[in-house]
């Protein structure tokens, strides 16, 4: 009987904990044009971390972005304007993009993920973590988060 | 059989798709050295030799974090590098280890204009694209 209970046990263990991480997962860029010109400089980040008006709002200052010049040609703007607004966290609004959402404030258009409350609550790391030369900036998900890019931030 | 002739295909096919991104980074080497000629009709060839000291020499007119080509793609062109800005690692610039390199142009020249103002803090002309290019391809 024991061995019996343990079994149900654990099976249940393990179907409660792929639910919960599926509930952490923010879903993946699946774009090619997003994945390339999103992806060169930085990670192409999903665009569930922000809102629709704040992916538009980043399409339209391209050229100043975060004091870069990311100007792109219209037709590959307008592609990744409507990927992002189409895939925002506004709309998914599910999971992690809902947690990040609740801290936006109505109307508001967030530029930066690194600002938002549920980012910071999990990033309380000494100075030293962030001056690694492998880490360079908070936005450099994946020199920590080796799944970050498939959305997986464990 | 048919395995066979598919693979003696598909060896007979690489030393073509080779050939193929040399042709494309010839058409953009092309493309600058017709605007090189069109600037300075003196121009007469690129060069490696000074593709290599656009490449290590410390400029003062761009971002303080990417003064050099270096400071992201390291002293050796061969090896891969990681953007001084954002820590993405980068693929090796040199060709020999990365033929894809210089062979789609509006990627050219997408990325010399967004590393040259970040570098010099200006504009890279033809002759300086073409330098760098050129040196690249011999490394």
């Amino acid at each position: 009987m024991r061995p019996l209970t343990f079994t149900l046990l654990a099976t249940l263990l393990l179907l409660t904990f792929p639910a919960r991480a599926g509930n952490d997962w923010m879903p993946p860029v699946r774009d090619a044009t997003v994945q390339k010109e999103c992806g060169t400089c930085h990670m192409a980040f999903q665009p569930g971390f922000l809102p629709a008006r704040s992916w538009t709002r980043m399409m339209g200052s391209l050229s100043d972005h975060f004091g870069e010049d990311a100007s792109l040609p219209d037709d590959k703007t307008e592609i990744i304007r409507n990927y992002l607004t189409a895939n925002a966290g506004d709309v998914v609004n599910w999971g992690r993009a809902a947690r990040y959402m609740q801290w936006v404030a109505p109307g508001g258009t967030p530029q930066r993920i690194t600002e938002n409350p549920d980012f910071l609550r999990k990033h309380r790391f000494p100075e030293s973590v962030w001056k690694n030369p492998k880490v360079v900036t908070k936005s450099n998900c994946v020199a920590c988060h080796s799944g970050a890019e498939r959305g997986l931030y464990e | 059989m048919i395995r066979r002739l598919m693979l003696a295909a598909a060896v007979a096919a690489l030393p073509v798709v080779a050939l193929a991104g040399d042709a494309r980074r010839d058409a953009i080497l092309a493309d600058y050295a017709a605007k090189a000629r069109a600037a300075d009709k003196g121009f007469s060839a690129f060069s490696a030799q000074r593709g290599e000291t656009l490449f290590r020499t410390k400029w003062t007119g761009g971002d303080a974090r990417t003064s050099s080509c270096t400071a992201c793609h390291t002293a050796n062109p061969r090896q891969p590098g990681q953007n001084a800005k954002t820590g993405r690692p980068i693929e090796p610039v040199a060709v020999s280890v990365n033929p894809k390199r210089f062979t789609d142009p509006a990627t050219v020249e997408k990325q010399f204009t967004r590393d040259c103002r970040s570098v010099l803090g200006r504009d890279c002309t033809p002759l300086e694209k073409g330098d760098y290019i050129t040196f690249m391809a011999g490394q």
